[in-house]
C-alpha cells in the first residue's frame, strides 16, 4: 500500500504538505507503510481491531440485546504532531490552564474580574457551570481544576485554535495509553526508527499530582478514583486509570460520611479516603448540597471538603470557565491574570447576547458554526454550510429567543488526515485533545487524543456520532537514532 | 478490600466455575448417549435438574428434548444459570473490578465471553458441539490457572478461591445426587455392560474418571460415591472442595481451625468437621439424596453467612444506604 494517490484534497494535512511531499517527522512513517504490502497494512488494522476487543475497550450498542459491543473505531495511521510545534502548544496550554484557574478562584472569591468589568457579571452567575454553594471555597494551592482535556483543532491557515476547554471531567486519556500500547504492537519497527515521545508516564504523573493534593499532614494519602458504575460510557476508563494508578475504585454506595471523615466500606470495616478522583458531574456528588435526588452522591461530602478534610479532583464549580459564554473571553482572561497574549488562539467567536454580534449571526448563518453554550457532545448545533434552509430558519428563531445561548464561530477547515479506508487512503478530518495535570508542576502530556471525523467530508469527530481516534506521535525532527 | 470488590471477585468466581460444570454435564451427557443401545431412552431433563431450574424450563419449553435442554443450559440468556448468562455475569463482574483483578485475568474473562457470544447465534446447531464443551471447560482452567499465576495470593484471592470452590462443592453434590438417583432403579442395566457404562459417565461429569481408576480401579457404586464425597485429595470432591475454601476463609480472617468470629466461619467449621468424621456406610445408612439435600442446603446457608459477614453494606448512621442485592444462588 502506498500514499502515491492519497489526495490532500486542498485541505491542510498532517502528513504531507501541498506538494504532497511528507511533512517533517512524517516522512519515516510514510516511507514504512510505502514498503507494506496492501494486505499487511489491512491485516495489521484487523489485528489492532481485535486487540483492542479483546482488551474489552468497548462500548455496548444501545438497545442492543445480543450483547453487541463495539470498538472505539481506531485508524491505525498515526497523526504526526513536530516536535517544536509541540514546544509551543504545551507552553500555551499550561498558560491557559493557569489562567483559568486564577479566574475559577477569583470568581468564587474575591470576584475582582467581574468588578473590572472585563467580563459581564451576568454572563459568569448564568453560565450552567457556577455552583454559588462553591463561593468562598479555597482549595489547596487554590488549584481548583487539575486535570483538564483542551479541545484544538488546525485551520487551513496551519495554525492551532482553542475550540473548548474541558474543565470538569474530560475523559479519553486512557484511549490515548491503549492506542500506544497497540501500536507498538502494531509497527514495532517503526517506533525503533522515530523517537517518539512517550505517554506511558500519565498514570504516575497523575497518581503524585492526586497525592500531592491530600490534607496536611497525611501521610501515605489514600487516593480512590470515583465512578458513576460500569454503566458509565468512560467506564472503562475510569477502571483503566485506578488500576495504572495502583488505587481503588470506588462507586457512590462504597463511600460514607462518618464523624467528619469521607470513609469507604471494607471487608475490615471503614477506611478513611483521603484525596477523591471523581468522575461524577458536580451536580451527582453530595444531595445534601447539589441535586437532592442524586442516588450516586455521597450525603455530607461537601462538608467535609469544606473543612479541607478530603481533596476532590477536579473541585466543584469548576465547569463556569468551560461555559462556551465564557470561552469568549478567554483571551481577556489570560491577559487580565498573567498579562500576557494568549499563546494559542481562540476561533473568532460572536456571542450572540451582543447585539451587534447577533446581527451579524443572523445574516450568515450559512456560513457559521452556531453552538449552544449548554450542550456538548457535537449536540445542539448548526453547521450553517451544510444546513438546509429549513434547519437555519429554525436556528434563527431561536437566536432571536434566547441570545444568551448561543455563540457562532466561523466555519473552520479543519485539518485532515490520511485515514485507511478499504484498501486506499483518504483524508478525514480531525482535531486534538492535549490532557494537562496541573499541580505543584504541570504536565502535559505528549500529544493527546486524536479524534477523526470518519465520515466522508463530515467535521464532526464525537464518538456518539460516528467519529473514531488515532494515536498522535510527538515526533521530535532532530536526526533520528 | 471494599466489600464491593470482594462481592465480585467472589461471583465472578462462581460464575465461571457454574459455567464449566453445565458445559462438562452436557458433555459427559452426549458421550453417555453415543454409548446406549439403539432405542434407549435419551436421558436430557436430568441435566436441567442438576442445575435446579427445572421449573424455569418447564414455563418455557415444556417437554425436554435433546435441543431444547441444551439450548436452554447453553445460551438461553432467560436461563440465568445457562453458559452464556454465566459467563456475562462473570465479566461485569470482572468489569467492576478491572483494578484489582490482572489484566491477564480480565482479558481470559472477555476473550471466554467473546466465544461463547460468537457461538450463541448458532446455537445447538453447531458444527462441533464437543468442541465448543470442551473450550468452554479448558477456558475455565485458563482461568483459573491464569488467576493463580498472576494475581497477588491476598485477600481477593482468597475471595475468588471461596467462591469456586463452594460453586464446585454444590455442583459435585447435584451431578451426584441426581444421576445416582436414575442410576440406582435402572435394574434393566445391572450387571450388563451398560451399567458400568452409566457409573462412568457419572464419573466423567465431575471429571474423575481417571482419577477414580487410579485410586479404586474397579467400577464400584459404592466407592464411586465415597470418591465423589469424601476424598481429601481429588479437587472436585465435595470434602476437598470445603477444605480448600475453609482455608481461604481463614486466610481472610486470620482465624484458625477450631475456633470463629463471625456466622461465616462458623458455618463453614461445623459442615467441614462434618465431613471430616462421617463414613460412607453412615451417609448411605442416613440415605445419600437425604445426605446430599442436606449438605446443599449447609453449602448454601454459608455462602449466605459470607455474604452477610463480608459484603453485605451495613447501614453506618442514617446516612447509609442499603444495597443489598444478592446475586443469583
Amino acid at each position: 500500500m502506498n500514499f502515491d494517490n492519497y489526495d490532500t484534497g486542498g485541505f491542510y494535512d498532517e502528513m504531507f504538505d501541498a506538494q504532497g511531499v511528507p511533512r517533517p517527522g512524517a516522512d519515516l512513517v510514510v516511507q514504512r507503510i510505502n514498503s507494506l504490502p496492501a494486505e499487511e497494512l489491512i491485516r495489521r488494522q484487523r489485528a489492532a481491531e481485535r486487540a483492542l476487543l479483546h482488551l474489552g475497550i468497548t462500548f455496548s450498542v444501545y438497545g442492543d440485546q445480543s450483547g453487541t459491543e463495539r470498538i472505539f473505531p481506531f485508524d491505525i495511521v498515526p497523526r504526526i504532531v513536530q516536535g517544536k510545534e509541540w514546544e509551543t502548544m504545551e507552553r500555551g496550554l499550561k498558560q491557559r490552564v493557569h489562567a483559568l484557574n486564577l479566574f475559577i478562584h477569583d470568581v468564587y472569591n474575591d470576584q475582582k474580574i467581574l468588578k473590572d468589568k472585563v467580563i459581564p457579571e451576568e454572563l459568569v452567575f448564568s453560565a450552567d457551570g457556577f455552583r454559588k454553594q462553591c463561593i468562598g471555597l479555597k482549595p489547596p494551592r487554590n488549584i481548583w481544576c487539575h486535570i483538564t482535556g483542551t479541545d484544538l483543532v488546525r485551520h487551513a491557515d496551519g495554525n492551532y485554535y482553542v475550540l473548548e476547554d474541558n474543565l470538569r471531567c474530560p475523559s479519553g486519556v486512557s484511549y490515548v495509553l491503549e492506542n500506544r500500547l497497540v501500536m507498538k504492537r502494531t509497527f514495532p519497527m517503526v517506533f525503533e526508527a522515530c523517537s517518539v515521545q512517550p505517554v506511558t508516564d500519565y498514570p504516575s504523573r497523575l497518581l503524585d499530582m492526586l497525592q500531592g493534593l491530600a490534607p496536611r499532614g497525611v501521610r501515605d494519602p489514600v487516593v480512590a478514583v470515583w465512578t458513576p458504575g460500569i454503566y458509565n460510557s468512560a467506564y472503562f476508563e475510569h477502571s483503566f486509570l485506578a488500576q495504572q494508578m495502583g488505587v481503588q475504585l470506588v462507586e457512590g454506595s462504597d463511600l460514607v460520611v462518618h464523624k467528619g471523615q469521607l470513609m469507604m466500606r471494607t471487608t475490615k470495616g471503614l477506611e478513611r479516603v483521603d484525596v477523591l478522583y471523581r468522575r461524577i458531574d458536580d451536580d451527582f456528588i453530595d444531595p445534601n448540597v447539589f441535586r437532592p435526588d442524586s442516588m450516586l452522591g455521597v450525603p455530607g461530602l461537601m462538608e467535609v471538603y469544606q473543612h479541607g478534610h478530603v481533596a476532590l479532583a477536579n473541585a466543584p464549580g469548576t465547569g463556569v470557565a468551560d461555559d462556551k459564554a465564557v470561552y469568549a473571553y478567554v483571551p481577556d482572561i489570560i491577559k487580565y491574570y498573567l498579562g500576557e497574549e494568549a499563546i494559542i488562539r481562540n476561533v473568532p467567536t460572536y456571542a450572540c447576547w451582543r447585539p451587534d454580534d447577533l446581527q451579524y449571526v443572523l445574516e450568515n448563518l450559512d456560513k457559521l458554526v452556531v453552538k449552544a453554550v449548554n450542550e456538548s457532545g457535537g449536540y445542539g448545533m448548526l453547521v450553517g454550510p451544510h444546513a438546509t434552509q429549513a434547519q437555519r430558519e429554525e436556528f434563527a428563531g431561536r437566536l432571536k429567543a434566547k441570545p444568551r445561548n448561543y455563540i457562532a464561530q466561523p466555519t473552520l477547515a479543519l485539518s485532515r488526515v490520511p485515514v485507511l479506508v478499504d484498501d486506499h487512503f483518504e483524508g478525514r478530518h480531525v482535531d486534538l485533545r492535549p490532557y494537562i495535570l496541573y499541580g505543584e508542576d504541570p504536565y502535559v502530556l505528549p500529544g493527546g487524543l486524536t479524534r477523526v471525523a470518519l465520515k466522508k467530508g463530515s467535521l464532526v469527530v464525537n464518538s456518539s456520532q460516528g467519529g473514531g481516534s488515532k494515536d498522535t506521535w510527538v515526533i521530535d525532527s532532530k536526526p533520528s537514532k | 478490600m471494599l466489600s464491593r470488590v470482594a462481592d465480585s471477585i467472589y461471583w465472578m468466581n462462581r460464575y465461571i466455575e457454574r459455567a464449566e460444570n453445565v458445559a462438562r454435564f452436557i458433555d459427559a451427557n452426549f458421550h453417555m448417549i453415543l454409548d446406549l443401545p439403539l432405542g434407549a431412552q435419551e436421558q436430557w431433563s436430568p441435566l436441567v435438574n442438576t442445575t435446579g431450574d427445572h421449573e424455569r424450563f418447564a414455563e418455557l419449553y415444556g417437554e425436554a428434548s435433546r435441543d431444547n435442554v441444551i439450548q436452554f443450559l447453553t445460551f438461553d440468556r432467560n436461563n440465568p444459570n445457562s453458559i452464556l448468562s454465566c459467563l456475562r455475569s462473570a465479566r461485569e463482574n470482572a468489569r467492576s473490578v478491572r483494578e484489582h483483578i490482572s489484566s491477564e485475568m480480565w482479558q481470559q474473562v472477555n476473550t471466554f465471553y467473546l466465544m461463547v457470544n460468537e457461538a450463541a447465534p448458532q446455537g445447538v446447531r453447531m458444527d462441533l458441539p464437543h468442541q465448543f464443551f470442551v473450550d468452554v471447560m479448558m477456558s475455565s482452567h485458563q482461568f483459573v490457572g491464569i488467576t493463580d499465576s498472576t494475581m497477588s495470593h491476598g485477600e481477593g484471592w482468597n475471595f475468588g478461591r471461596l467462591g469456586r470452590m463452594l460453586e464446585r462443592a454444590d455442583k459435585t453434590s447435584r451431578i451426584l445426587d441426581v444421576k445416582y438417583f436414575i442410576l440406582l432403579p435402572s435394574v434393566d442395566y445391572i450387571g450388563t455392560p451398560f451399567d458400568n457404562i452409566l457409573w462412568a459417565a457419572l464419573l466423567r461429569s465431575a471429571s474423575a474418571f481417571e482419577m477414580y481408576r487410579k485410586r479404586h480401579g474397579r467400577i464400584d457404586p459404592e466407592k464411586i460415591v465415597d470418591f465423589l464425597v469424601l476424598d481429601t485429595k481429588f479437587p472436585r470432591s465435595i470434602h476437598h472442595c470445603l477444605i480448600a475454601a475453609e482455608s481461604s476463609l481463614r486466610n481472610i480472617t486470620g482465624g484458625s481451625r477450631g475456633s470463629f468470629s463471625n456466622r461465616a466461619e462458623q458455618a463453614l467449621g461445623k459442615l467441614l468437621a462434618d465431613m471430616d468424621y462421617v463414613s460412607i456406610e453412615e451417609i448411605l445408612h442416613i440415605g445419600l439424596h437425604e445426605y446430599l439435600d442436606a449438605t446443599q442446603t449447609r453449602i448454601n446457608q454459608v455462602g449466605n453467612a459470607v455474604f452477610d459477614t463480608f459484603f453485605a453494606q451495613q447501614p453506618i448512621t442514617d446516612l447509609g444506604k442499603s444495597k443489598a442485592s444478592e446475586q443469583i444462588q
